[in-house]
C-alpha cells in the first residue's frame, strides 16, 4: 500500500469504515438483550452516518462544508435521543425491574 | 514519498483499527461497563477521523457532546439499573444471531460494493482550515437558521421529557404519614405538573 506515488486517503476508505461501523451497530441493535447496549448500538449507527457526512463534505463540498453543519445537527439529535432513551429505560426498569429487551412486551397484542 | 500523506495514512489506519475493533467489542463483550468505556474510545477515534478531514470544530463538538455527555449518561444509566441480572435463556437465540449476522454481513457487502465500484467524481479533499468554524457559523445563522432554532426547541423538549419520565414517585410508609414534611410532599404530589398552581 505504501507506494512511491502515495496520495491522500481516498474517500472509499472512510466509506468502508463507516459501513463497517453501521453494520456493527445494526447487528448490536438486533441482538442485544441489555437495553443500555441497544442505546449504545444506536449511537454507533449515528456515528457511522456522521463519518459519511463529514467525508463527503470534505471531498465533494470542500468550500461550503454543508455536511459539517448537518453532522452538527445529527450530534444534537443524538444527544436528545440519548437523554430521552435513558429516561424511558429508567422508567421501564422501575416498572418491570429488568433490563432484558425480551421482557418489554407491553405493546404486544 | 510525501511525508504528510504517509503520516495521514498511518493515522487513518490506526484510527480505523480502533473504530472497527472498538465497535465490535462494544457489541460483543459480556460486561456492559467495558462496553461503555470502549464506546468512549470509539467516539474519540471518530473525532480523530474528523480532525483528519480538516473539521476541528466538529471534532471538538463530538468530544464534548458524545464523550462528555452521552457516554457519561450511559455510564450513569448502567449504574442506576441492575447489571448483575441473570437473563433467562431463549430458544433459538443462536440461530437468530447467525441469521441477523448474515443479514448485516450482506448489508456490509452491499455498502462496500457500492462505495468501491462507484466512480466518484471528486474535486479531491479540499481544506479551508480554520475558516471552517466561521463558515459553520455563517451557515447556522443564514440558510440553516430554521433547523438551528428547531434544534434548540428539540433540546428543550428532550430535557423536559427526560425529567418528567425519570421522576421518581415518592412512597411514604404508613407510620410516618402524619409527619409534617411528608404531608407537604403529599400535597405537592397532588398538584399536577406544569399547572398554574405549581408555579409559585
Amino acid at each position: 500500500m505504501l507506494e512511491s506515488t502515495i496520495g491522500p486517503v481516498p474517500l472509499q476508505a472512510y466509506l468502508i469504515v463507516a459501513a463497517f461501523l453501521f453494520c456493527t451497530g445494526v447487528w448490536g441493535l438486533i441482538n442485544s438483550r441489555n437495553a443500555v447496549r441497544v442505546l449504545m448500538s444506536i449511537e454507533l449507527m449515528l456515528n457511522a452516518v456522521n463519518i459519511n457526512l463529514m467525508s463527503f463534505s470534505s471531498y465533494v463540498d470542500g468550500s461550503l462544508i454543508r455536511g459539517q453543519v448537518f453532522s452538527i445537527f445529527v450530534i444534537t439529535v443524538a444527544a436528545a435521543e440519548a437523554a430521552v432513551g435513558l429516561a424511558i429505560l429508567l422508567s421501564l426498569y422501575r416498572n418491570r425491574v429488568t433490563i432484558d429487551m425480551e421482557s418489554f412486551n407491553l405493546l404486544k397484542w | 514519498m510525501n511525508i504528510a500523506y504517509s503520516t495521514e495514512l498511518i493515522c487513518f489506519l490506526i484510527l480505523s483499527a480502533v473504530i472497527v475493533s472498538g465497535s465490535l467489542a462494544v457489541v460483543l463483550l459480556e460486561n456492559i461497563v467495558y462496553s461503555a468505556f470502549l464506546l468512549g474510545g470509539v467516539f474519540m477515534a471518530v473525532a480523530g477521523l474528523y480532525l483528519l478531514l480538516n473539521a476541528s470544530f466538529v471534532a471538538a463538538a463530538q468530544i464534548l457532546v458524545y464523550v462528555g455527555a452521552v457516554n457519561v449518561l450511559i455510564l450513569f444509566a448502567i449504574m442506576l439499573v441492575n447489571n448483575k441480572e441473570k437473563l433467562k435463556p431463549i430458544k433459538g437465540l443462536r440461530t437468530r444471531k447467525f441469521i441477523s449476522g448474515g443479514v448485516c454481513g450482506g448489508l456490509l457487502i452491499l455498502l462496500l460494493r457500492v462505495s468501491i465500484t462507484t466512480k466518484w467524481n471528486l474535486p479531491g479533499p479540499t481544506s479551508i482550515g480554520e475558516e471552517a468554524t466561521e463558515r459553520i457559523g455563517e451557515h447556522l445563522f443564514t440558510d440553516y437558521l430554521l433547523p438551528f432554532e428547531l434544534a434548540s426547541i428539540l433540546l428543550l423538549m428532550a430535557m423536559i421529557g427526560a425529567i418528567v419520565l425519570a421522576r421518581r414517585d415518592v412512597s411514604i410508609p404508613a407510620a410516618d404519614i402524619n409527619d409534617l414534611k411528608n404531608q407537604k410532599s403529599l400535597s405537592d404530589k397532588k398538584v399536577p405538573l406544569l399547572s398554574e398552581n405549581s408555579i409559585k
